[in-house]
């Protein structure tokens, strides 16, 4: 996919490290993220999926390599022009990030009112078309503590497309959600996608839904791109390492067992 | 021996960074002070939630600590005879020294920890985070107007602990001890001085303010984003709040009273 880099181009990483104090997260990682599809980044925990979406958004900068969104070199922009980037970029973060001490309704007002100077009549009817969107008209008087952790996201997705971003980032959608939630965000992500034109990026690693819904599916370990394609063409790697991930195979190239001395050995106390 | 020298290197080079962290963040916060001048909604309400909200403990404590500063005062002036110059000592005292230095106090306890808990809270639950993705500086949106709240509300805070305080004594001064109204009202009108009392007092308290709440903002936003973290950053807003104020207490008065 790197070799026929288009212009449907939303977002272009290309040889991204980044490193935590001596720990390396990221060791050269290149993708491509197409406008209108919604493309999945999968990997173990621990792998970084989080912060490659932050280095995606202005708020971490790789120690090497470049991350454009849309043409623009995000960790040159200055930091007004970061800001107007950002205007166009939604985030789901993991928690709903919703902010606790104001209603869902305002909640969602919230970019609005910072952003525009539209009247609150019109605020009203944005906040509740976006609010309907994802089923929660009904709860908007509700504070944040009173929501599911389903519903916390959803508000939280209809906050993140309030100014009508250019692509949406979605940080473990599905973790510690029931299966009624769970459909509900799978089917809200693929329908907004469409119905919005927009471009998503999910972070997740909950296989089944991930693949379900994903256009194009980037697997990261270890600091690397270690596999990507189409939902299928991932099902059919000879890897044995993405065998293992995608069929949540309890032993294999990822062993199960923390590496370790002899059992035996260790046992019977022999150093 | 050399590993104490080190760690003293360490330590010393550590405060130091933080120093410099913190005085970086009070330059942002200075940067971005006029624009949250303008939105009178955002600042009204933080001056509702840091200094409002305190107004309760502010007035209780002021009463009680005017009302044993006249008991301690009456004591100690029938010796020499003296006890019409209650009024005087009650407000001396209260203005000068006690009413900014125990307001500054008991803000910190009570505005400073809340407002550390609540920026680190924040800060813990990605909201901070949350906000900068949504391309709203949190330190436009949520420290400055705290910042700024916390700096208003300080001064009159200190002011109603003086006032309520010089009132607890007159109760005690005049309503159980028995001295003569005049007399206390009028020696404390002759002998405090509006530049030399009233004005130092307020300089000072507008400091404590200033430094209590520049803490408060620092510590919550450079809390560790855990419970933990959190809570050390609330112990050390008040710990620190509390050596800061007293520190400046003893320069500004060697500065105001001490002829240096």
């Amino acid at each position: 996919m790197l070799e026929s880099v288009s212009d449907n181009t939303l977002v272009k990483i290309r040889d991204v490290h980044f490193s935590r104090g001596s720990k390396m997260i990221f060791d050269g990682v290149d993708m491509d993220i197409e406008r209108g599809k919604i493309t999945a980044i999968m990997g173990p925990s621990g792998t970084g999926k989080t912060t490659l979406l932050k280095i995606i958004g202005g708020q971490l900068r790789p120690s090497k390599g470049l991350v454009e969104v849309d043409g623009a070199n995000v960790h040159r922009l200055k930091n007004a022009q970061l800001y107007q980037l950002r205007k166009r970029m939604g985030v789901l973060f993991q928690s709903g990030a919703l902010l606790t001490d104001i209603n869902v309704f305002d909640n969602v007002a919230f970019p609005i009112r910072e952003h525009t100077n539209l009247s609150e009549s019109m605020i009203r009817s944005l906040v509740l078309m976006k609010l309907h969107a994802v089923g929660l008209r009904g709860a908007r008087d509700l504070m944040p503590s009173e929501l599911s952790g389903g519903m916390a996201r959803r508000v939280a997705m209809a906050r993140a497309i309030a100014l009508d971003p250019m692509m949406i980032m979605y940080d473990e959608p599905f973790t510690g959600q029931d299966p009624i939630s769970m459909g509900v965000l799978v089917q809200l992500i693929r329908s907004l996608n469409e119905a919005l034109g927009l471009t998503s990026i999910v972070i997740s690693h909950d296989i089944k839904e991930t693949c379900a819904i994903a256009d194009y599916i980037y697997i990261v370990s270890s600091g690397k791109v270690v596999e990507q394609g189409t939902p299928k063409q991932l099902a059919s790697s000879e890897s044995e390492w993405v065998q293992q991930f995608l069929q949540g195979k309890p032993d294999g190239p990822v062993p199960f067992h923390y590496e370790s001395k002899s059992y035996a050995n260790d046992l019977l106390g022999i150093e | 021996m050399l590993n104490y020298f080190q760690r003293l290197g360490v330590t010393s080079l550590s405060v130091l960074e933080r120093l410099g962290r913190a005085s970086i963040f009070l330059c942002k916060i200075i940067r971005y002070t006029p624009g949250v001048l303008l939105r009178v909604r955002l600042l009204a309400a933080q001056i509702y939630s840091v200094g409002v909200l305190s107004f309760s403990i502010i007035i209780i404590s002021g009463l009680f600590i005017g009302m044993v500063l006249a008991l301690q005062g009456y004591y100690t002036l029938s010796d020499f005879g003296a006890e019409e110059a209650l009024g005087v000592v009650v407000a001396a005292s209260l203005v000068r020294e006690l009413g900014p230095v125990v307001a500054a106090l008991l803000f910190a306890g009570r505005a400073g920890s809340a407002l550390t808990a609540e920026i680190g809270l924040m800060k813990a639950t990605e909201q901070l985070s949350g906000m900068e993705m949504m391309a709203v500086d949190p330190m436009a949106r949520i420290v400055t107007p705290r910042f700024l709240a916390g700096f208003i509300s300080m001064p009159l805070l200190a002011s109603v602990f003086s006032a309520v305080g010089v009132l607890g004594g007159y109760f005690i001064g005049v309503g159980l001890l028995g001295i003569d109204e005049g007399s206390f009202w009028s020696q404390m009108q002759a002998k405090v001085d509006f530049h030399q009392d009233i004005m130092n007092g307020l300089i000072k308290s507008v400091l404590f303010g200033w430094v209590v709440t520049w803490i408060a903002v620092f510590e919550g936003y450079d809390a560790i984003p855990t419970s933990e973290g959190v809570s050390r950053a609330t112990t050390r807003t008040v710990v620190n709040s509390a050596f800061a104020i007293l520190l400046l207490d003893f320069i500004l008065t060697a500065l105001m009273f001490g002829g240096v």
